[in-house]
């Protein structure tokens, strides 16, 4: 089996009454490519912020590789081979690709490294035409590849992506499946998505989010024909 | 990147040159001595806010630190070359402490202007009560509300006889500001100058891309006081004496309107807006028909509504309109101003 790459065991993120994330235990191995779906507010966004230290749990431990990181600052996990792609857009609106790309490069690379690494990645990303263009005056599918790359140039062992083809046209979301497989190469990946063909396009496996739990957890076939599932989901989002 | 770095420091140098030739010819150098450093004062708040989106109500604290660290240092030591080292470093080591706990401590924008402010009054309102013999560093009094005066002035090193000033010290001064502006120069190209734009546009992206905010914010906030110091320490040798009015709110608050004038996120922008204002200001002082705070009143508010970027960016701006191609690089140091307003509001 392979290594571990991520772990919660009890996560729970309170917010006043809210429970966002009740008691979650989720494991990841790593090159695994999960998806995560369940209703909006299910709590899925939540569950990444705190796994990458944006908030810190209630209660609960996240372990990465091994090790315990729950109280870790964002940049600290970062810092070990950790991208997120966030819900929001997250990007440097008033710079540059290639600059917002360049600084992306440039926490784990020389300034000279960093620019052979933004040029290769802005190619492979299909982005050189637009590389010297400010990331505010970019359309939506642009901006998301863009934050793509922010997270792949650092070469992550663990990816996190919020809803990557969210607002995207077909050809966009194709172009996003290219890049999410290139990246499931040589790190583990969990896509929150809503978008049940694009789901089964790239992942086997599915855990289901619901009211903060996770309600199953299991091959994307199962998981689509659970009558649970389609209840808890089809019946919110209809 | 290396050649428009060596291209920075000729255009800097050219017209810094320029200027230091011609303005004489117009202006007093004793006039033009205080807009240098008043220049140097705008520019270390231009740097920090600026170009690391952090708001500092307070940087008249580190001027204020900086010129009275060289006056106790210069009446203790009896020459200048070490307090004008002290200078610097005091107000930078005080910054980066302050920075530590407030970074650290993530306060968010507007409690760090607040706690700036503060530490900045409580400065003024502890030298102002220190008029008691008992109030001594060294053989420096601190004089409270009285000040400091009487201390060495700037002498050519290794030789405390060898005062430098009048004309002197203008050129002392403006090569001073034009070195500072240099390594500023060299700073916003840097990494780190780069990395600290980055964290002005989107702290919780660059966290995730793996920078230390804190760290970095509180090494920017400490160079930006070392700057103030500096500027502090050369006002000091131009007035001769120090008092507390350095450290005051109407102090810091013009600090913040030449920045706004002059215009935010470019390296000129707040020199000019400092210099330039405050020349209005000694101008209006000789004469008593208008009130000066009240004119120095219309010209914010006319900033703000119809030049938000401020001056310089605008004149760049219809530079490139008139003359030039339009560069993409141009107008987009204004439009970061917008945005930040338009994400805070
Ligand atoms: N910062 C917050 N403060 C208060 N409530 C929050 C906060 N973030 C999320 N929530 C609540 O937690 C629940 C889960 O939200 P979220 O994680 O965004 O769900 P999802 O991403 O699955 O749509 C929602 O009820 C939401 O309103
Ligand atoms: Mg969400």
């Amino acid at each position: 089996m392979a290594e571990i790459v991520l772990e919660t065991q009890g996560l729970t993120m309170r917010f006043g009454g809210v429970v966002a994330a009740n008691n979650v235990d989720f494991t990841l191995h790593a090159r695994e490519l999960r998806c995560l779906i369940g209703p909006n507010g299910a709590g899925k966004s939540t569950f990444f912020k705190c796994v990458t230290g944006l908030q810190t749990p209630t209660e609960g431990q996240v372990f990465m590789r091994g090790e315990e990181t729950t109280q870790w600052m964002s940049h600290e996990i970062a810092s070990l081979g950790v991208g997120i792609k966030t819900q929001n857009p997250n990007v440097l609106d008033s710079l540059s690709v290639f600059e917002n790309i360049w600084l992306a490069a440039r926490r784990f690379h020389t300034p000279i490294e960093a620019n052979r690494k933004s040029q290769e990645i802005i190619e492979r990303l299909a982005l050189s035409s637009i590389a010297r263009a400010d990331l505010g005056q970019l359309a939506h599918g642009e901006r998301q590849r863009v934050e793509l790359g922010l997270v792949a140039v650092g070469d992550p062992w663990l990816v996190l992506l919020d809803e990557p083809a969210a607002g995207m046209s077909a050809e966009d979301v194709e172009r996003m499946t290219e890049i999410i497989h290139e990246l499931n190469k040589s790190a583990a990946i969990v896509i929150v998505e809503h978008d049940m063909q694009f789901i089964r396009s790239i992942a086997e496996n599915v855990t289901v989010f619901h009211q903060g739990s996770v309600l199953m957890e299991d091959h994307v076939d199962l998981v689509m024909a659970d009558q649970t599932v389609r209840n808890v989901y089809l019946g919110k989002k209809a | 990147m290396q050649g428009s770095m060596s291209k920075d420091v000729m255009t800097t140098l050219v017209v810094s040159a320029a200027l230091i030739w011609a303005l004489p010819l117009m202006v007093s150098t004793y006039t033009l001595t205080i807009l240098i450093i008043y220049g140097m004062l705008g520019l270390s708040l231009g740097l920090i806010w600026g170009f690391g989106g952090i708001i500092c109500f307070g940087q008249a604290a580190y001027f204020g630190l900086g010129a009275y660290t060289y006056a106790i240092a210069a009446i203790n030591f009896g020459e200048s070359t070490i307090p004008m080292l002290l200078a610097v470093i005091v107000p930078a080591i005080f910054a980066a402490l302050l920075g530590l706990m407030m970074f650290y401590g993530r306060l968010t924008d507007v409690y760090l202007g607040v706690i700036t402010l503060v530490v900045m009054l409580i400065l003024f309102k502890f030298i102002n009560s220190t008029a008691g013999p008992q109030y001594v560093i060294g053989n420096a009094r601190l004089g409270g509300y009285n000040g400091i005066p009487g201390f060495q002035t700037l002498n050519v090193p290794g030789d405390p006889s060898a005062y430098i000033w009048g004309d002197a010290y203008f050129y002392v001064c403006a090569v001073m500001l034009a070195l500072v502006f240099i390594l500023v120069s060299a700073l916003l190209r840097s990494s780190f100058g780069r990395i600290a734009v980055g964290i002005r546009e989107n702290e919780t992206r660059m966290s995730l891309m793996g920078y230390d905010i804190r760290a970095r914010k509180t090494i920017l906030f400490s160079i930006g006081a070392a700057i103030a110091g500096l500027a502090g320490a050369l006002f000091a040798n131009w007035s001769e004496i120090v008092t507390p009015s350095l450290f005051s709110l109407r102090q810091s608050a013009e600090i913040i309107i030449w920045c706004i004038v002059g215009g935010f996120s470019n390296r000129v922008g707040p020199i000019f807006g400092a210099a330039g204002l405050a020349y209005i200001k000694i101008l209006l002082g000789q004469q008593s028909m208008v009130d000066n705070t009240l004119i120095m009143g219309i010209i914010l508010v006319v900033f703000v509504l119809f030049l938000p970027k401020g001056l310089v960016p605008a004149v760049a701006e219809l530079w490139n309109i008139s003359f030039g191609r339009r560069k993409r690089g141009a107008s987009r140091s204004g439009r970061r101003v917008r945005n930040r307003g338009k994400a805070n509001g």
